[in-house]
């Protein structure tokens, strides 16, 4: 994308997400999908314990597509935007179980310590790069930012962010903050090779360096995948086998029938269903 | 704004404030919702809750209802004591009302159960 283009050029994202664009992004059957693969791929991310209900939180959580993926994997959430328009829509899915808050993440979260089991951030970390008046500083809301949260972790708690770096410089000075306030972790290139696939996800640990998870190549679906993890130290990272094809190949494609279909039985008993909006305009 | 949430949030991120909490609570409007009695959920996040906040937050709304003063020892294997505190963590939903720094005295406004808890960048 040309860089005059991205969304935190053109206007604030309060003024940005207005009610227009908020209904268009969520009414746009591909914007979904997307975001809802990218959820999936972040909640995985997280590694939490498959027997219970976590707390997590979703920076930037939209009109609720990242977090209907969390209520679909059978936790707990608490959303944070700073355009009401947006959250507003949050309220307009039928199943909606989360519960939400209106505030700027730059200006730090507004939550007591040790509170979440984990985090993630859809497509949204990229905006606090930009100044958008003259008293905000990317760097210090950045900082002030990730500070707040790590504070609101619990020990040993994750964050997960996808996020669409302009260039290196603001991947630095994301991760050069995150560091700063005390996380360990790095970044998860899946499907580095492909300019449309490519996914780019900071994995923050709190509580000591671990393993980070492996990225996602497409490729050598049987055997031991090849690192592919762009980072500030040296990660050792050991490749669990991983199902997943290639993006647009043949397997992927049956794939996600597969998965679609499996999908459509679940919800159909579950008591979280698809995503029913109810019909507006 | 369920009372869980409540319970969570804090204005520390307030310039000058030390630790924000709890938060007053003022309600204007509120709902009781239609919420599936979840007993490992409310097992598994009461460690989290700070019980003396949730206590006197229910009654400075008049919500009390049946709950201790304070959380008796056996809890977790107490089924009503689990769906009153089940029933107050997440089915009162707060609508319309207002949030207040305890410390700051500043004012955080309720709307369409959500709180609005912006601050201008000098504030923190
Ligand atoms: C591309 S949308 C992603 C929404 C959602 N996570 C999803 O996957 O559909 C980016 C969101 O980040 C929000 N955002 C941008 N800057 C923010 C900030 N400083 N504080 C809180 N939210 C912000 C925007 O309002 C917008 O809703």
């Amino acid at each position: 994308m040309n860089k005059r283009d991205r969304p935190e050029r053109v206007l604030p994202p309060d003024l940005y997400y207005n009610e227009e664009e908020a209904a268009k992004y969520t009414m746009n059957s591909h914007i979904v999908s997307i975001q809802t693969d990218m959820s999936e791929r972040a909640v995985e991310l997280l590694v939490l314990p498959e027997d219970k209900t976590c707390m997590l939180l979703d920076i930037g959580c939209g009109s609720g597509i990242s977090g209907s993926v969390i209520s679909s994997s059978g936790h707990q959430w608490i959303g944070l935007d700073i355009s009401r328009p947006m959250l507003m829509l949050c309220k307009d899915d039928e199943d909606f179980e989360g519960d939400l808050i209106h505030k700027d993440m730059g200006t730090g979260l507004p939550f007591r310590p040790g509170v979440f089991d984990g985090c993630i951030s859809i497509s949204a970390i990229q905006w606090l790069c930009h100044a958008n008046t003259s008293s905000e500083i990317p760097s210090r809301r950045l900082h002030r930012f990730f500070q707040s949260l790590y504070s609101c972790l619990s020990r040993g708690a994750r964050a997960v962010f996808q996020f669409y770096p302009e260039d290196d410089r603001q991947t630095e000075m994301i991760m050069s903050m995150a560091q700063k306030a005390g996380f360990d972790g790095g970044l998860v290139v899946d499907y580095p090779h492909s300019a449309k696939a490519k996914k780019i996800y900071l994995v923050l640990m709190t509580g000591g360096m671990q393993k980070l998870p492996s990225a996602l190549t497409g490729e050598e679906v049987d055997e031991k995948r090849q690192a592919e993890c762009t980072q500030r130290r040296n990660f050792v990272v050991d490749r669990k086998q991983n199902k997943r094809a290639a993006k647009g190949s043949k397997a992927w494609i049956t794939q996600k029938v597969e998965a679609a279909k499996k999908r459509g039985r679940d919800f159909t008993e579950s008591k979280y269903s698809g995503r029913k909006r109810k019909a507006r305009f | 704004m369920k009372l869980l949430t409540h319970n969570f949030l804090s204005s520390r991120f307030l310039k000058n404030v030390a630790t924000g909490y709890p938060l007053l609570l003022r309600v204007n409007e509120k709902e009781l919702r239609e919420v599936e009695f979840d007993q490992d959920f409310v097992q598994n996040i009461m460690p989290k809750v700070d019980y003396n906040c949730l206590v006197s937050t229910l009654m400075a709304i008049g919500e009390q209802g049946a709950l201790p003063n304070e959380l008796p020892e056996n809890w977790r294997e107490n089924e009503e004591l689990l769906k009153e505190l089940h029933r107050v963590l997440v089915k009162i939903e707060v609508i319309v009302g207002e949030l207040e720094c305890p410390e700051s005295g500043r004012v955080f406004p309720i709307k369409d159960g959500i709180p609005n808890m912006l601050c201008q960048e000098d504030e923190c």
